[in-house]
């Protein structure tokens, strides 16, 4: 069986404390992957200038380049993987078996990364507004309209605690290693396949392996990672983004509520929109943080959750390997019974309706998974409890407010599609601090443009803007 | 003296001597008063034969029968039981004092709850016998509500006794300073340490640890907490390390060790450097692959090469000490660990059978029994699950080797300092 070692600086090891990754449904082994402990990774971390020493010998640029090589092999290539290989067929099967997710999203989130790799030199562009990438390796320059600017890293590399629920969430720390900042990993337990195989891309394409840090483990190497690491990432729930909240050395990523809202001046004519919100709303399962969790608007409400029950409320739960498989399997034992039963008790609340359950039972159960077949569920008012939930598959509440409320009473929003013209509504938008990303208009929240920074911008957690001054003599001459 | 408590002695060393010798020590010469005397025992497969073997495990299983039907009669009797167990003598379906005869006959009491030991009146666990020597309580848990406590008089000067036989004089010199690297406050390991360092006629120096204040830390999510206060307690050990003390040995556990060889190294310097040549420590994070990361990253080596020596180790407040095979790269660091027989049981049973014991290497509970004149557990399951595994010359009873917490409650446990 496939084995994949614990990566320490680009050398292998195998552990004595091994996971096997098995089937979701079938509960056969896939593969077994060595277990870090966390001593090792802090006494790895002490090293961790080193990566950042080889990739300033680099520019941005070659880097850069050798990223768009890695978005081609990524996406096509045979890759080294533990004592084995993977070719892009074999991680589509191998994501989709250990996820439960569909093996068409799973091909999709590929394109996604290799987008992204592919498009690194225009992301970077717009998420550093034009800085010259050298300034970066130097630490400062002089900027074409003749000022001197500093960015100074804040750590030698970026570390991310990575879910294994989500596979579209690694597009965000792609970016590192053009920033010439070294990468430790500490993949999800049933997701080690984008983690690795990027890696594995990066490599044949040209990076050092000695900038790669792989440490699958338990909770406590999230742990060990979070604490030796003066940046990191981390993805969970509310408890975990509230544990790191005001913590600048951790960016935590949890659920995101996104939401559309209807203007008063659309609302009339909804069903122009329906399609844009199903989409929102079930696309990729439902699992991202960009999936919208809520519709808001104060009139038509019940019609409106009405249309997406009949759109959404059909779909039925697929084998992983059908073209047409609309949801991803609750891996967990027992998760999808234990999320259906905090459901079932929020839908006991006056003035809540679930609109979809004509359409069938929710809860599928099977041997060694279960699914939640997508929710649309009517609140009277935004003070129902269920309005402020979001899960991890298509579920949306439709709430009924006025319309000068509903900035007050989303709550924190990760991404907000406010479907209006009316200036005065767009201008609340637009200065709502609980509204991560704003977009104006029929935009599925599920439509990133990835030249927009996505939950901060990367640059700005990686690198400080800071004072520099330098006599004369130094100064370096402009044309 | 009163004539009582001279009653009672008397009475402790006839029961002690009877139960030893019945088997034991007929066997094994050796001082009468450590009842395991297993230093006198072949340490290596090829000086035992399998009709060697099995006699000793047959003797071993007749001084625990003994032992067993005796401890039963110190603790059930009212001349010389403490009052929980003869007042729970009313509630039990039979007498304990006639049909216990051996060990298997424990299986009659119901399971031991470490919940009877929260709360007072302390008193009502000290056995008539022994009530006028002087009495220490032990606490564990409490970080919330009430801790468990267990009285104890001599029970962990004798454990630790018997643990100090076993560790080799070359990595653990006589007469060498020890640090204790664990926690402060009620706790039995602080005094039971500096015990096993007083008898190898060393002296302890001790660090200030409240492991409670670690196991908050760590539920409230107060992770940069948690690593200053670990760095408050590494910045004391590297105060009496570098202090001129000559400290061989040290207790730690497995985080804390970790800490503190990663804090030597940031000043240059090393385990093996700073002078220490024995290392004690246990838990369940003590695992094969934690063993490993030790002896090739932090320690130089194995033992021979780099001169420093780690036991692992087993025990609790209940229970006492189990010391393990010797460990090494060639079995993949597995560690196995035997209780100290006949004062202490450990065996591995059925998840829904707690009285029937797995096979060889299957997996099961740990269920816990201690047998001392002080204190009596009954079959007690502990929060861990592990192997069964064979008897071996030195220690002719079963151990338990992948000690990890019981699967039933590991998500609920939280792994502090320990």
């Amino acid at each position: 069986m496939l084995h994949i070692p614990v990566l320490r600086w680009g050398k292998p090891y195998e552990s004595l404390e091994i996971n096997e990754v098995k089937h979701f449904s079938t509960g056969e082994p896939i593969a077994r992957v060595s277990q870090a402990n966390d001593g090792i990774i802090r006494r790895d971390m002490r090293q961790a200038h080193k990566a950042r020493e080889i990739l300033r010998e680099f520019s941005c640029g070659d880097l850069i380049e050798m990223m768009k090589q890695a978005a081609d092999l990524y996406e096509s290539a045979t890759l080294p993987l533990g004592d084995g290989t993977q070719s892009p067929d074999d991680f589509v099967h191998q994501q989709s078996a250990s996820t439960g997710l569909p093996e068409h999203m799973c091909r999709a989130n590929m394109g996604k990364n290799s987008f992204v790799l592919r498009n690194m030199d225009r992301i970077l562009d717009c998420l550093t507004r034009g800085l010259d990438l050298d300034i970066l390796t130097q630490g400062w320059g002089m900027e074409s309209r003749g000022v001197v600017v500093s960015y100074q890293a804040q750590a030698p590399v970026l570390a991310a605690v990575l879910p294994s629920n989500s596979p579209g969430v690694h597009t965000l720390w792609l970016p590192v290693i053009p920033l010439q900042l070294g990468l430790v990993l500490k993949p999800g337990p049933q997701e080690p396949w984008t983690p690795y195989r990027m890696v594995s891309a990066f490599i044949e394409a040209g990076v050092p392996r000695e900038v790669f840090g792989l440490y699958p483990g338990e909770a406590a190497a999230g742990a060990a990672v979070l604490a030796a690491c003066d940046r990191s990432m981390i993805f969970g729930g509310t408890p975990t983004v509230e544990r790191y909240e005001g913590n600048p050395r951790v960016q935590a990523h949890g659920p995101g509520f996104s939401k559309i809202i209807l203007g008063d001046d659309m609302v009339d004519q909804w069903e122009d929109y329906i399609d844009v919100i199903a989409e929102s709303i079930h696309i990729n399962s439902g699992r991202g943080c960009i999936n919208c969790s809520g519709v808001w608007a104060s009139r038509h409400t019940k019609e409106i959750a009405q249309a997406l029950a009949e759109k959404l409320g059909p779909i039925e739960a697929l084998p992983p390997d059908d073209p047409e498989a609309g949801l991803a399997a609750f891996t967990v034992p027992g998760m999808g019974k234990a999320v259906w039963g905090m459901i079932e008790q929020d839908l006991k609340e006056d003035g809540v309706e679930d609109l979809t359950s004509a359409f069938g039972e929710r809860l599928v159960e099977q041997e060694n998974c279960s699914y939640l077949r997508p929710m649309v569920v009517h609140c009277e008012t935004p003070e129902k409890e269920i309005a402020k939930k979001e899960f991890m598959f298509p579920f949306a509440t439709v709430v009924e407010c006025p319309q000068y409320q509903m900035l007050k009473k989303i709550g924190p929003t990760l991404v907000c599609s406010g479907i209006t013209n009316d200036e005065q509504l767009i201008h609340g938008l637009s200065d709502a601090t609980n509204i991560d990303r704003c977009n104006i208009g029929p935009i599925p929240t599920t439509k990133l443009n990835w030249l927009q920074p996505h939950e901060g911008n990367i640059i700005d957690f990686l690198y400080r803007s800071r004072a520099y001054q330098v006599s004369e003599e130094r100064m370096p001459v402009t044309s | 003296m009163d004539w009582d408590s001279a009653g009672c002695q008397a009475v402790w060393r006839w029961l002690w001597s009877s139960c030893v010798s019945s088997a034991y020590f007929a066997l094994i010469p050796g001082p009468p008063n450590l009842p395991v005397a297993r230093r006198h025992l072949p340490m290596n497969a090829s000086d035992t034969t399998t009709s060697d073997l099995s006699s000793l495990i047959s003797s071993a299983r007749e001084a625990l029968d003994a032992h067993a039907y005796e401890t039963v009669q110190w603790h059930f009797h009212d001349s010389t039981g403490c009052p929980f167990w003869l007042e729970k003598k009313a509630e039990l379906n039979f007498d304990p004092l006639t049909e216990v005869k051996g060990y298997e006959d424990i299986k009659k009491f119901p399971l031991f709850e470490d919940e009877w030991l929260r709360g007072g009146p302390v008193r009502r666990w000290i056995p008539k016998a022994l009530e006028d020597k002087p009495t220490y309580v032990f606490e564990t848990g409490g970080t919330t509500g009430i801790p468990k406590s267990r009285v104890v008089m001599d029970d962990f000067r004798i454990d630790y006794e018997v643990f100090s036989e076993t560790l080799p004089e070359e990595y653990f010199p006589k007469g060498a300073n020890w640090l204790m690297l664990g926690p402060s406050g009620p706790r039995r390991l602080r005094l039971a340490v500096e015990h096993l360092c007083q008898v190898r006629g060393g002296i302890c120096f001790a660090i200030d640890l409240d492991p409670r204040w670690v196991v908050k830390l760590i539920k409230k999510g107060w992770m940069e907490h948690l690593e200053a206060y670990k760095q408050h307690c590494i910045d004391q050990a590297i105060t009496v390390l570098t202090a001129g003390h000559d400290v061989k040995c040290i207790f730690a556990t497995p985080k804390l060790l970790d800490s503190l060889a990663l804090a030597l190294e940031e000043r240059g310097t090393s385990i093996q450097e700073a002078g220490i040549t024995g290392i004690f420590s246990g838990g369940t994070e003590f695992t094969p692959q934690w063993t490993r990361y030790c002896v090739e990253e932090l320690f130089g080596g194995p033992p021979e090469e780099s001169g420093v020596y780690m036991t692992p180790t087993y025990g609790n407040t209940l229970m006492g000490l189990a010391c393990s095979k010797p460990v090494t790269a060639a079995e993949d660091y597995k560690i196995s660990y035997y209780a100290p027989q006949p004062r202490a049981v450990t065996e591995v049973v059925d998840f829904d059978d707690p009285n029937s014991v797995v096979g060889y290497g299957e997996t099961g509970r740990v269920k816990l029994t201690t047998l001392t004149k002080e204190f009596f557990v009954p079959g007690f399951l502990e929060r861990d699950e592990g192997e069964r595994e064979e008897p071996f010359e030195t220690y002719p009873w079963d151990g338990v080797s992948g000690v990890r917490p019981f699967h039933g409650v590991a998500s609920q446990t939280t792994v502090g300092v320990y």
